[in-house]
């Protein structure tokens, strides 16, 4: 067996009484798309706090390609290329759709404290956001104040400046969610498209693109893993079928 | 097809200030009360330090409430060494940057580790610190302040005792330093820094470490004010404690959210309504700060922007 591109070890955290992360133990291959599933409020959104960084385990471990990263600050982790998406869409309002996705080449293209050079008229910046925000079908957006992008757009960019900072792991958070019919399918196929090249964890409560898109699928209830394995296991089991896939059908 | 970011209002209504204010002596020169020059010549020195301080609320989304201890440290840096035969202004300049540039790094690095009203006031007791430093150097006046023996020296020579060579070295400071601003907002680090006002978080998400963008430009902002100062203590030639005061922080921040907070230009548009309202209405009544007061809450109310946001709505 190689070395899994990120091992999670025992991890957990509470909120008060509230147990959010139960005993979380997890590895994810390179290239591996990995579904997270599980009800509201299970505990999803703040696994990927504490594997991305931005929220710290009460206890356990977090490895990624070799070193452990528990310790490490969201920044760090992200020029390890260990790279999230947000929930709650977060981007830079004001500035263009293009400077969202630059910002993003330029955090890996060496050193930003350079002072007097108009950031803006950097061709092999500007190419690759470019050809990214197309991917997404938002290059004739380039230029608008990203503020002013729909809701779906939004998602779409948000996506665009994750694959901008060149991951190895992208922790996806709902990235469907609020997105149009035709904006999902983008997102499916540039998804689909990443696969092999870049590991994934996904949280999705789209459980046809889950079924779609993942190699495997890990189900979360109250914050503890209840089950692991490949979509064709997942539905069968019956434990998960109780706990989530049953209030769906 | 899309809209552009950067209307051209940006580029005309700065040259027309800077036109304008390359233009005032000449109109002195042709009849104009003389004392325009010297109230342009203020205007421009509080727009300067307006100015650094906007790169830091405009750009770097950090309140500052205790800009006014930079143009202090400016004016004490001329007061202090021309008291002891230093008349040179490049010495006085250079010496200028050291201290602001030591005194913005130490500070910042604490202020800068605490978040919202915690940092305006942190910044604000480090300015008062300041203050009260400058009250109790009885070597230099204490309280009272000190009169300058003379106005600093350029090559040797006593030129800016002309009030219209003051003036040019004020305009030319101002004009400088507000294309190296301009540079600064465009560059990558100036990209930085605006991501970091917009959502912090998610420039850590995709690998900036905010801190250290943030005390650069918190640095920077404090050495330009310093040069304010230098050229408040030579065209006052008088150096006070109350140049660092609270009170002056207040309004260099009013002028910044008067003029357009975020423009670099509405910071010299805001010095030179203020500097000009504050002139006028305290010639009507002694009670202007009440006239005052409510303007100020009204422009913040009906124009969001101040009036350089004005101007590019009515382009
Ligand atoms: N900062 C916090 N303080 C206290 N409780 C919190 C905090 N953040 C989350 N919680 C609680 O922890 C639980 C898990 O929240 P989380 O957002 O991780 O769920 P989720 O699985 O992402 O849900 P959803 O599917 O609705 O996005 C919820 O009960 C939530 O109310
Ligand atoms: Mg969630």
């Amino acid at each position: 067996m190689t070395v899994p591109l990120l091992s999670v070890e025992n991890l957990c955290k509470a909120y008060g009484a509230l147990r959010v992360t139960d005993r979380v133990t997890l590895t994810v291959a390179a290239g591996e798309l990995r579904a997270i599933i599980g009800p509201n409020g299970a505990g999803k959104t703040t696994l990927i706090h504490q594997l991305s960084g931005l929220a710290a385990p009460d206890s356990g471990q977090v490895m990624f390609d070799g070193r452990d990263v528990t310790a490490l600050s969201m920044p760090q982790r992200a020029r390890l290329g260990l790279v999230r998406s947000f929930q709650i869409t977060a981007i830079l309002p004001r500035l263009s759709a293009l400077d969202n996705v630059a910002l993003a080449v330029q955090a890996r293209s060496g050193s930003s404290f350079r002072f007097f050079r108009d950031v803006s008229q950097d061709a092999a910046i500007n190419t690759e956001a470019l050809a990214l925000l197309a991917r997404f079908r938002l290059d004739a957006r380039a230029a608008s104040a990203a503020g002013t992008l729909s809701y779906g757009e939004k998602r779409q960019l948000e996506l665009a400046v994750a694959l901008a900072t060149r991951p190895k792991l992208l922790l996806l958070d709902e990235p469907l969610a609020g997105t149009s019919h035709d904006e999902a399918r983008l997102v499916i196929a540039a998804l689909q498209s990443l696969k092999r090249d870049v590991a994934i964890i996904l949280i999705e409560h789209d459980m046809d693109a889950v079924f779609a898109l993942a190699d495997r699928v890990s189900v979360l209830v109250y914050g503890a893993i209840i089950a692991s394995g490949t979509p064709a296991e997942i539905r069968a089991d019956p434990a998960v079928r109780a706990a989530y896939l049953g209030e769906e059908a | 097809m899309t809209h552009r970011l950067k209307p051209n209002g940006r580029r005309v209504v700065p040259l027309l200030i800077f036109a304008l204010l390359a233009l005032v002596p000449a109109a002195t020169a042709i009849g104009a009360d003389a004392f325009v020059l010297s109230l342009v010549t203020r205007i421009m020195i509080f727009g300067l330090a307006a100015m650094a301080l906007d790169l830091l609320l405009g750009y770097g989304a950090m309140i500052s409430f205790g800009h006014a201890a930079y143009v202090g440290i400016g004016a004490y840096s001329v007061g202090i060494l021309s008291s002891s035969g230093i008349d040179d202004v490049f010495v006085q300049i250079a010496v200028a940057f050291a201290a602001s540039g030591l005194f913005a790094l130490v500070t910042g690095a604490i202020s800068l580790r605490t978040k919202g009203a915690y940092f305006i006031m942190i910044t604000l007791a480090f300015g008062q610190m300041l203050f009260f430093l400058a009250s109790s150097l009885a070597a230099f006046g204490g309280d009272d302040g000190m009169t300058l023996p003379s106005r600093s020296l350029v090559f040797g020579a006593p030129i800016l005792k002309n009030t219209v060579v003051l003036y040019y070295a004020a305009f030319i400071c101002l004009l400088g330093f507000y294309a190296l601003c301009r540079a600064i907002v465009a560059s990558r680090f100036g990209r930085v820094l605006r991501g970091i006002r917009e959502n912090l978080v998610r420039m850590e998400a995709i690998g900036f470490a905010p801190y250290p963008y943030k005390l650069a430009a918190y640095v920077i902002a404090g050495m330009i004010a310093s040069v304010a100062g230098v050229l408040l203590a030579n065209q006052a030639e008088f150096v006070s404690p109350a140049y660092a005061g609270w009170q002056r922080s207040a309004e260099l921040i009013f002028m910044v959210v008067l003029g357009g907070v975020g423009s670099l230009h509405g910071a010299i548009i805001g010095a030179a309504l203020f500097v000009l309202l504050a002139e006028y209405l305290s010639r009507l009544t002694e009670y202007w700060p009440m006239i005052f007061g409510p303007l100020l809450i009204l422009v913040v109310i009906f124009a969001r922007g101040g009036i350089a946001g004005l101007l590019k709505a009515w382009r």
